[in-house]
């Protein structure tokens, strides 16, 4: 490695800015056409954050449009009483797609595709760190997310409720293949979101500008950090969740019967231990705008802004103690729905000091009443709004009323349209000129924002009157003489004027980006340095960040990033680039090469939305070609990475120079697999929760009629997968100071794989021989759903041996260049950690209930 | 706001009173919000910016939780407390889309299966065992108290003692299939006296046919099959697919509370229930001739 490398954190020059001017001649020009833009149809083929962040933004519009249009039809039918225009059957699929292309088309795509979008301008980085890998969710959501709206066309939209509770989800009740399409369509969505969270937590913490220490990084970006880390904890569940459903579905494994041993509950417990966090995951990106536009719109620096951080925090982790506060009528014991009401109670707090804190930056700055600040004062009344009714539907016995009642709905509503919805709308007012340079109009906005904020009221609260008479949820119709006709009428005719007012909107926003680009001359005087003028390339030098509200601290900083005077201002080596830092001090750390415009991601995104929505029709043949088409694409998009330049380091400043790349714990890469072994292992342990809550259920363990498997056998493959581990160590021992040959990984990685794929076998056999029946018990149906995971795993750990195998055959492992391998590997150990876990859980089990 | 206004049992009594201090209170802190955010907007906001984000931000939210909890706990405490008294207890099984009730008969020690309505007895405290024949419903009475889920493979239990008599609507509170908007109930409480009396009657077998016409009637029940899903004590074994209709015509409502109990509706519900409740798991008889839906009405309708 270079000199710079040994030498620690690199600190600024302390005399004046990291670089002078004049810039050379060329630089700029090198710089732009390092960063081209493909025109035409190839635009497609086009990675950047910008351009992927505004399609993702107006495809989650589109949902929100489609979803919308959805609920219009419901209102429409409960106007009146015994209402006729729709059937039970079509009723019952308009809520459940509602519901759920809110909450997974549009609700968490939108908050990360703001994020996608805002974010790296915010943190003085010139791109996300993986755009193929956002260009790939964000493709991959685009093609699943219309294919699975579709169904609502042909009928086959799924109907039973957006949560899906087995019995009525599973195969005898719901026959047909729209829970299927259910199931699998938010698929894409968990590929996604984890794909975001990836993005968000590296690109927080290794991407920020030079100098932006943690202190100084804006809420918003702590916000999206901690989002990100919700994710990773709290998809897991629902990926686990839907697995098990659909192996119910499609092979009759009882994991939800309680019948054979299963229970319903065990579905609840997982989707909620995702669905609260998830309502947090919405939320708290809308908070963090929140933070970002009150100082904008008053005019001075946030009050509590450490405050608001723990408090941002505090959310991210209580949320996780909360899903029961879903299942207070199930039949729960009464001292867990203590403890959970007393941590729902709890929950308020943080968001309660948030808005203080907002409400005392306001007291002490100086509002512009434009059409942005309109939308927050309608977030602020809206969303305290809603969440005092939130306080009281954490009180048990009040629950016991009004759960799964319209008061419920009305809750929900409250803080999902006046807690993320308004804050959305407001940012759009702020952040538009962003994108092509012009301002909505304010004339319009006050209609947008009279028709939006009025249909709201109008639409919502008349249900909290009509759950409090007792109207339950998910009813087609109702009949007259309960007095519900009134709240019903006036819902429906605020509803419509909801729509209106988003449709104005929508009008208006269509209107201004279609007019030709500009600069934007910051028109609100924001601290924040997405404002700094920018081209393809994000900005002409990578800011040097001494202040938490950047473009108040000095006049002069806009003009010196934009004449190239801080770091990098042009190209080193021809290609895309930016900074990593590090994750507290934000000092530099080393230079990465981001990929430029490709077809991979988008192809392989195609392949993934086919694979799964063609096994869901059962053209199983054909859904394994598309298949194999994105594994193909996906292989050769990871045998483009892991390249390094000749160059071996770079000056950024005057006398400033930083390595090209980094292996092992420094990149970037790394972090991004341990994100993925944390995704895995929560996976895992949502599964491991499965087999150990069925095993509970039952009077022995094992339950009458399956054994546990011979204790030799689970040794052997338990010293199987360890050895497969260590001789994947072992191989690359030499990596450390030459290049990894053929004649080395071709025999160690063929035994270390060979030893996974036959520890795989024996377990299997082992439980085989033992009488394993899937079909006939939930317990078995549970270590059964182990065994398929940890043989995918094996799967997995064949693709990666060959791979890496071609890897070294063609001399791509290098000391210098090894991320291939050092990933590949923490994968591999993960896999093989499973199967030892696997292999010791049951009799873990039945030896803990004895 | 039926069960904020008229709770007539007494568990509905301490959820009538908390969700009044719910609704009292989340409405006083809405207006104190608000006002301190218009002071903020006029610039009016008095004190340090400490005193609010700390102050009205964490301590007086903190405080005031704790409260409401501390007051949660004490009040839910009672109700969870099983009845000192010897409780009545009726089973209650959810079906897609109608209730079955199960009492236990003091005279003769079986088990007699209802449907679709439960009578108790005024201020005697009852536990209803509830669970499930296929998917997860909800029972809910709301001037009777809470709701309770009933989940298969699991007996969950609601506690209710009625305080005067009266009739109440409950209604199924799960979403539990195409006809979980049709899925209601009645609760009638009656004196002690007329309880006993009701059971005694509810228990014993069906009312012969009083006139031709209704003989014509059980002769047609037989005939065409009903007694593949309905149970007649006295008449014929039946199934448990269906509700028991033995006493079918004692009931007000008829379909899990979706019609009246009356000739024409009785009659009508039997050509043509799908029209009614399309999606129910029984075929309209709409090929049956007018006399014998005539009759079949009249026999059913006079099983008190």
């Amino acid at each position: 490695m270079t000199s710079v490398a040994g030498a620690g954190p690199i600190e600024a020059p302390r005399e004046g800015l990291p670089n002078s001017l004049p810039r050379p001649p060329g630089e700029l020009e090198r710089l732009r056409a390092a960063w081209w833009m493909p025109t035409g149809w190839r635009r497609f083929s086009a990675v950047n954050n910008t351009y992927i962040g505004v399609l993702y933004i107006g495809t989650a519009f589109v949902f929100l449009l489609l979803a919308g249009a959805l609920a219009l039809l419901m209102r429409a039918q409960l106007a009146l009483p015994d209402g006729q225009l729709v059937s039970a059957g079509t009723y019952n699929q308009l809520f459940t797609m509602h519901g759920t292309v809110m909450m997974f088309l549009f609700a968490v795509p939108i908050v990360e595709a703001v994020a996608v979008y805002v974010l790296p301008g915010m943190l003085g980085a010139r791109d996300l760190p993986f755009p193929r890998l956002s260009a790939y969710a964000y493709w991959a959501y685009a093609f699943g997310g219309f294919a699975f709206f579709a169904t609502v066309f042909v009928g086959l939209a799924p109907d039973s409720g957006w949560f899906m509770y087995p019995p009525l989800s599973s195969r005898s009740y719901s026959p047909g293949l729209n829970a299927d399409f259910w199931l699998l369509g938010i698929g894409f969505i968990e590929i996604s979101a984890i794909a975001g969270a990836v993005e968000l937590i590296i690109g927080i913490l290794m991407t920020r500008a030079p100098g932006m220490t943690l202190a100084r990084m804006p809420v918003y970006a702590w916000a999206m950090l901690i989002v990100g880390l919700m994710i990773v904890f709290a998809f897991p569940a629902i990926i686990a969740g839907t697995a098990l459903l659909e192996m119910e579905r499609a092979f009759d494994w009882p994991f939800f019967d309680a019948n054979r041993g299963g229970d319903p509950l065990l579905w609840q417990h997982l989707f909620w231990f995702f669905g609260h966090p998830e309502v947090y995951i919405i939320f708290l990106p809308a908070a963090g705008m929140i933070s970002s536009l009150v100082p904008a719109v008053a005019g001075t620096p946030l009050a509590g802004h450490r405050a608001i951080v723990a408090a941002l925090m505090a959310v991210g982790f209580f949320s996780f103690a909360l899903w029961a506060h879903h299942m207070f009528s199930a039949g729960l014991g009464s001292l867990s729905l203590s403890f959970v009401s007393a941590a729902s109670l709890a929950v308020a707090v943080p968001a309660a000091m948030q808005i203080f804190s907002w409400i005392a930056t306001i007291g002490r700055g100086r509002l512009r009443y434009d059409t942005q600040t309109l939308f927050l004062l309608g977030f602020l009344f809206t969303f305290v709004f809603g969440g005092l009714t939130g306080i009281m539907v954490a009180v048990l016995p009040f629950d016991w009323q009004v759960h799964d009642t319209y008061f419920v709905v009305a809750h929900f509503h409250y803080v999902l349209i006046g807690g993320v919805v308004f804050p959305l709308f407001a940012m759009i007012y702020h952040w538009l000129p962003l994108v092509g340079g012009q301002r909505l109009d304010e004339r319009l906005g006050r209609w947008v924002f009279g028709l939006i904020f009025g249909g709201f009221h109008v639409a919502f609260f008349p249900m909290h009157i009509a759950g409090l008479l007792g109207m339950p949820r998910r009813i087609y119709t109702y009949p007259a003489g309960l007095g519900w006709e009134w709240p019903n009428l006036i819902s429906t005719a605020g509803a419509f004027t909801l729509a209106s007012g988003i449709l104005l909107l929508t009008f208006d926003v269509v209107r201004m980006l279609r007019r030709p680009s500009k600069d934007h001359d910051d028109p609100w005087r924001a601290p924040t340095m997405e404002w700094i003028p920018n081209e393809d390339f994000a900005t002409r030098s990578i800011p040097n960040v001494e202040s938490r509200d950047p473009l108040w601290q000095r006049p002069s900083f806009v003009e010196e990033v934009v004449s190239g005077q801080h770091w990098l201002p042009g190209t080193v080596t021809g290609l895309r680039e930016t900074i990593v830092t590090g994750a507290r001090r934000a000092d530099l750390r080393h230079l990465i090469i981001l990929p430029g415009p490709g077809w991979l991601p988008l192809v392989a995104a195609f392949g993934t939305a086919a694979y799964f929505l063609l096994l869901t029709v059962k053209w199983v043949i054909t859904a394994h070609a598309f298949g194999l088409v994105a594994i193909v694409c996906t292989i050769a998009w990871l045998w483009q990475t892991d390249r390094l330049p000749e160059a071996t380091d770079a000056e950024v400043g005057r006398g400033v120079r930083i390595p090209i790349g980094a292996g092992g714990r420094a990149s970037h890469s790394y972090w991004a697999t341990v994100i993925l072994v944390i995704v895995d292992m929560t996976i895992f342990a949502s599964m491991a929760f499965a087999h150990i809550h069925v095993a509970m259920l039952g009077d022995t363990c094992p339950p009458l009629g399956a054994a546990l498997p011979a204790a030799l056998p689970l040794l052997v493959a338990g010293a199987g997968f360890v050895l497969s581990a260590l001789l994947l160590g072992g191989c690359a021992r030499p990596l450390a100071t030459r290049a990894m040959s053929l004649s080395r990984a071709l025999p160690w990685l063929t035994a270390a794989a060979a030893l996974a794929v036959a520890a795989v076998f024996v377990l299997v056999q082992a439980h085989d021989a033992a009488g394993l029946a899937p079909r006939a018990q939930a317990w078995g149906a549970t270590v059964a759903a182990l065994l398929s995971y940890v043989g995918l795993h094996a799967v997995l750990i064949v693709l990666f041996a060959g791979y890496l195998v071609g890897r070294a055959g063609a001399g791509l492992l290098t000391p210098r260049q090894r991320a291939s391998f050092d990933n590949c590997a923490l994968l591999w150990w993960c896999g093989c950690a499973q199967g030892v876990l696997v292999a010791v859980l049951p009799h873990a089990t039945a030896w803990a209930m004895r | 706001m039926n069960w904020l206004r008229a709770p007539a049992s007494q568990q509905a009594g301490v959820l009538a009173e908390m969700g009044w201090v719910l609704i009292i209170g989340a409405t006083v802190l809405l207006l104190l919000t608000m006002v301190v955010l218009v002071l903020a907007l006029r610039r009016r906001l008095p004190g340090p910016v400490r005193a609010w984000t700390v102050g009205a931000g964490i301590v007086f939210p903190t405080v005031l939780l704790s409260a409401l909890l501390l007051y949660d706990v004490l009040r839910v405490e009672g109700l969870e407390r099983p009845p000192t008294a010897d409780p009545l207890v009726i089973g209650v099984t959810g079906h897609q889309w109608w209730w079955e009730v199960r009492y236990h008969d003091p005279a003769s020690g079986r088990w007699i299966a209802l449907a679709n309505e439960l009578h108790l007895p005024a201020g005697r405290p009852v536990q209803i065992g509830l669970t499930s024949a296929d998917v997860i419903h909800s029972f809910w009475v709301p001037t009777l108290g809470g709701k309770m889920d009933t989940v298969p493979g699991r007996v969950n239990r609601l506690a209710i003692t009625a305080l005067a008599p009266g009739v109440h609507r409950g209604q199924c509170a799960e979403y539990c299939g195409t006809q979980h908007a049709l899925m209601a109930l009645h609760v009638v409480v009656d004196t002690p006296e007329d309880f006993d009396r009701w059971l005694a009657a509810q228990a014993s077998a069906a009312t012969p046919p009083a006139d031709a016409v209704a003989e014509r009637g059980r002769d047609a029940f037989l005939a065409h099959g009903c007694a593949a899903c309905h149970a007649l004590r006295g008449v014929a074994a039946g199934s448990e697919l269906g509700p028991d209709l033995t006493h079918v015509g004692s009931r007000l409502w008829l379909g899990a509370g979706t019609v009246r109990n009356e000739p024409a509706t009785l009659r009508r519900w039997i050509a043509d229930i799908q029209g009614i409740k399309p999606g129910a798991r029984m075929p309209s008889f709409k090929h049956l001739d007018a006399a014998t839906l005539d009759a079949l009405a009249a026999y059913l309708g006079q099983l008190r």
